[in-house]
């Protein structure tokens, strides 16, 4: 996944030195936020049931982030660092609301299903701690690359949870059955042969299990981040 | 309806902040390697929720909800021609109000522990974006409590319930510095695991009943898969 975004990005722009480059590309694997730097796993981990529900959150947090990133950077000379998380926190929420009316006037049965966690976009760690540390003390546009690496390796984390468990949960992607029909009596695909859906994956510990194995699997590809015990 | 009692059992066990929900988990994995962190910010994280969520419930109930400002006018009410519906403001209202209180905290606690404060350090400004102080707030508006006392006793619950989450996973930490884990899984990797096998075990409180409605939602909270096979289980023994 990381490659492919490389790939992407990497021949367009003169614009993109090699240090802007780094900004999208490191938060995707060896400095991901949530993997590595544990932020933001509060709403990660409670909307993992279903892709469709991750891939809309994961789309309000790249908005979020990327206008919250920039609005900071440019306000970064006029915010006193006193109240700063304040204001933060306001140019935070403000996006939310807007993203919050808007899932509910083009999705509303995927807003209904986030429920509170689309406000929870609010307090999500990744948000602020990339306000704290890279927006308030750099030009707007590496804060807007930096936001979208982070955005993306947020998202694409999110996803990965949510496709592992709801194929192994409820034999699905995007709702579309994969493994046949499951209803009692009329099996068919899989189902036919006596597979079951493992319905601990729905459960919510899971998500956090998942992760768990996540993180081990990327360890183990790279030595460097193993930590002291 | 539930009593106070039951909302009070309720999120501390069965609709455990960490557990079921998963908010504030990014304090609780950072400041759970030592018990005595682990206390100071679980009894912050108390105070904190049991002082904004009944604030946060009269801006709600007075200011925000639709029809809320009939005591200005009663023009303003939900029968009234002039309907007031202020919920879209309750994002950044619940937020400031929390943000405001603890930054209040800070200071009192800057000011009469400073040993807990060196202790909390970074942590303690950031329970401004703790997601379970919102997190308690945004669910007391969706559930709709009936009373300030309701909305108190669950403030209280949760804030019990993460302190519970918090002090046993650090316990639980302290104690696996001395076990032999692979060292990819060293750290972060284990504590999540730990922290999913700690929420299995806590899904035994969702078979403990409420009040007689409770069976109904139980099963409810148990989304997706498990749902549409039993219901339609049901309606095949049905017919």
């Amino acid at each position: 996944m990381s490659k492919t975004e490389e790939k992407l990005k990497a021949p367009s722009e003169p614009l993109f030195s090699k240090k802007n480059k780094r900004l999208i590309t490191d938060p995707l694997a060896d400095n991901n936020p949530i993997t590595i730097q544990v932020l933001g796993i509060c709403s990660a981990l409670a909307i993992t049931v279903q892709v469709e529900q991750a891939f809309w959150m994961s789309i309000s947090v790249i908005f979020v982030m990327v206008f919250g990133n920039l609005i900071v950077s440019l306000l970064r000379n006029l915010i006193p660092s006193r109240v700063r998380i304040i204001v933060q926190l306001v140019i935070v929420a403000s996006l939310v609301i807007i993203v919050n009316e808007s899932l509910q006037a083009f999705v509303p049965d995927v807003s209904e299903k986030l429920s509170v966690f689309v406000g929870l976009i609010i307090t999500n760690c990744i948000i602020m701690g990339r306000f704290e540390a890279f927006a308030m003390a750099n030009k707007p546009f590496p804060s807007i690359l930096d936001a979208i690496g982070n955005a993306i390796g947020y998202a694409w984390i999110l996803v990965l949870v949510a496709l592992v468990r709801e194929v192994l949960g409820s034999g699905k992607i995007w709702g579309a059955s994969i493994f046949g029909n499951n209803l009692p009596g009329e099996e068919s695909g899989l189902y036919a042969l006596g597979y079951v859906n493992n319905n601990m994956m729905i459960l919510p510990p899971m998500a956090l299990i998942v992760v768990g194995i996540i993180i081990w699997v990327q360890r183990s590809m790279n030595k460097e981040l193993v930590e002291e015990n | 309806m539930e009593s106070t009692l039951d909302i009070f059992v309720k999120a501390i066990f069965t609709e455990n902040m960490i557990f079921a929900y998963f908010l504030g988990m990014c304090s609780y994995l950072a400041v759970s390697k030592t018990v005595k962190t682990g206390v100071g910010l679980g009894l912050a994280v108390v105070f904190v929720l049991v002082v904004t969520v009944p604030m946060n419930y009269l801006l709600e109930n007075y200011v925000l909800k639709e029809g809320a400002l009939s005591w200005l006018n009663p023009e303003y009410g939900v029968s009234g021609s002039k309907t007031i519906d202020l919920s879209f403001l309750s994002f950044i209202m619940f937020i400031a109000v929390v943000a405001s209180i603890v930054q209040l905290v800070e200071m009192l606690v800057e000011k009469f522990a400073p040993a807990l404060y060196g202790a909390l350090g970074i942590f303690l400004p950031l329970i401004a974006v703790n997601c379970s102080i919102l997190g308690g707030a945004l669910f007391m508006q969706d559930r709709q409590y009936s009373t300030i006392l309701d909305a108190t006793s669950f403030a209280f619950g949760s804030g019990i319930g993460w302190f519970i989450a918090i002090v046993s996973l650090a316990a639980i930490r302290e104690k696996i510095r001395y076990s032999n884990v692979p060292p990819a899984l060293r750290g972060l990797g284990i504590t999540f695991i730990v922290t999913g096998l700690m929420g299995i075990a806590f899904m035994s409180f969702m078979g403990v009943e409420y009040g007689k409605k409770k069976e109904a939602e139980n099963t409810n909270t148990i989304s997706g898969g498990a749902v549409e096979t039993s219901q339609i289980i049901n309606v095949k023994q049905e017919n």
